[in-house]
């Protein structure tokens, strides 16, 4: 997911710890300032910032395509959907920023590589299909992820997701129409559609990270109300909720294990490449390198500016306390 | 040299008539462009028809661990509520 082996803490046993679990048992959501163990606080701020980067870097393979889009309104709408995940990045960011730690050092953990953003992100986007399945793909995954989390137990990190849910839907649908464009023009248009869905249906399915019987994090967030739902209970709705929109498309998924199971009421499908999964985790993916160094570059060109507007702020400041 | 920017607090009234209310914060340099980052960041679906924003330093808070002394004198007072007093229903309307 956005953010995916998020490492957890510990839950301590004094009363405090005890009466702080008893709240969110009950569902009594924590605020800022309210007392929390340090291991909530610590592994919410990696969860957050973890999806925060995920939003940022995320922007980058659609961005890609932005002054490429096939026509004007496909452009205005790629242009709206990345600026909304710009947003997203600034919620999360402030959510994260309410448990203590600041934005300059959010930013420096991405951009030294110390902090993880979705494995996903590592993908390149080498055709207009592939914004496509983006947005139907990636996004559909994502909204599976969300919504739950509108109820986890930090209510900035729950108000955060109840605004990200609420804009996700048209990322969503904005992909899936371009896919069906897609399928519904040329005969190459429809093998461009097809090729870039073979190359994105296994990451996707990665995004809900390791299987369950190997999630050693998962647990104790469970528990603390910040995990909702274990990575293969996401994966598999998300699998039986993309399959007949995938057949209503007419493309073929690229999984010759995908079948339906009657008993289950669920479709069964194959096992992703792992290995390749936590070789894009470690920062070997085809694009690692290129997130990171565009963020780098995104940040160091800005300096001069971020600078000059402080500069700015402060003389101001100082001329209108001399006028009063 | 770090440049980072204060944390503003928005606050959005949503539509006309209605009390501004908290949507979240964003760092800016100074009120000018937190204005213009809040419209950008809060405002893309016709959330809101006015802005406020405040310096997240200029606000004070009550202390959460002290809840209960503060808000339990008010729990008592039930006859603060209409709903205390019996009224006789040939009174009519009250
Ligand atoms: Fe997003
Ligand atoms: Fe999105």
């Amino acid at each position: 997911m956005y953010a995916q082996m998020v490492e957890s803490g510990q839950a301590g046993t004094s009363d405090q710890d005890k009466a702080f679990q008893d709240k969110i048992d009950r569902n009594v959501r924590i605020e800022p300032r309210d007392w929390m163990p340090e291991g909530y606080r610590k592994t919410l701020i990696r969860q957050i910032s973890q999806h925060a980067h995920s939003e940022i870097v995320g922007q980058l393979p659609e961005g890609n395509w932005i002054t490429r889009a096939p026509s004007l309104q496909r452009k205005a709408i790629l242009l709206a959907k990345v600026q909304d995940e710009a947003g997203h990045g600034l919620y999360l960011y402030c959510a994260a920023e309410t448990l203590g730690v600041s934005r300059d050092e959010l930013t420096e953990q991405l951009l030294s590589g110390k902090a993880k953003y979705s494995s996903i992100f590592n993908y390149p986007t080498l055709t207009w299909a592939d914004v496509g399945m983006i947005g139907w793909l990636v996004d559909g995954a994502a909204i599976m992820n969300q919504v739950p989390l509108q109820r986890c137990s930090y209510g900035p990190y729950s108000r955060a997701m109840i605004r990200v849910c609420k804009e996700e839907s048209f990322h969503q649908r904005q992909g899936f129409d371009i896919v069906r464009a897609l399928v519904e023009g040329t005969e190459d248009q429809k093998a461009m559609a097809q090729d870039a869905l073979n190359r994105w249906w296994w990451p996707a399915i990665m995004m809900f990270g390791p299987p369950d019987a190997d999630s050693t994090h998962s647990e104790q967030s469970m528990k603390w109300g910040i995990k909702l739902n274990s990575n293969d209970e996401l994966r598999q709705k998300f699998v039986d909720q993309t399959v007949p929109q995938a057949e209503w498309l007419g493309l073929t998924l690229p999984d010759p294990d995908l079948k339906w199971n009657e008993d289950r009421q669920s479709y069964d499908f194959g096992t992703p490449d792992w290995d390749e999964f936590f070789n894009v985790i470690k920062g070997n993916g085809i694009c690692n390198r290129e997130r990171l160094d565009a963020r780098n570059k995104a940040w160091d060109d800005g300096a001069w500016f971020r600078e000059g507007l402080m500069a700015h702020a402060e003389k101001t400041t100082k001329q209108n306390i001399a006028a009063e | 040299m770090s440049t980072e920017f204060p944390l503003w607090e928005v606050f959005i009234r949503g539509q006309h008539g209605l009390a501004h209310r908290h949507v979240g914060s964003l760092h800016a340099p100074d009120a000018e462009l937190a204005l213009k980052s809040a419209r950008d960041v809060y405002t893309r679906r016709n959330e809101g028809v006015s802005i406020w924003v405040v310096p997240s330093s200029a606000i004070a808070a009550l202390d959460p661990s002290e809840a209960e002394q503060n808000f339990a004198p008010s729990e008592s007072k039930i006859y603060r509520h209409p709903t205390f007093f019996d009224i006789p229903e040939d009174v009519g309307a009250m």
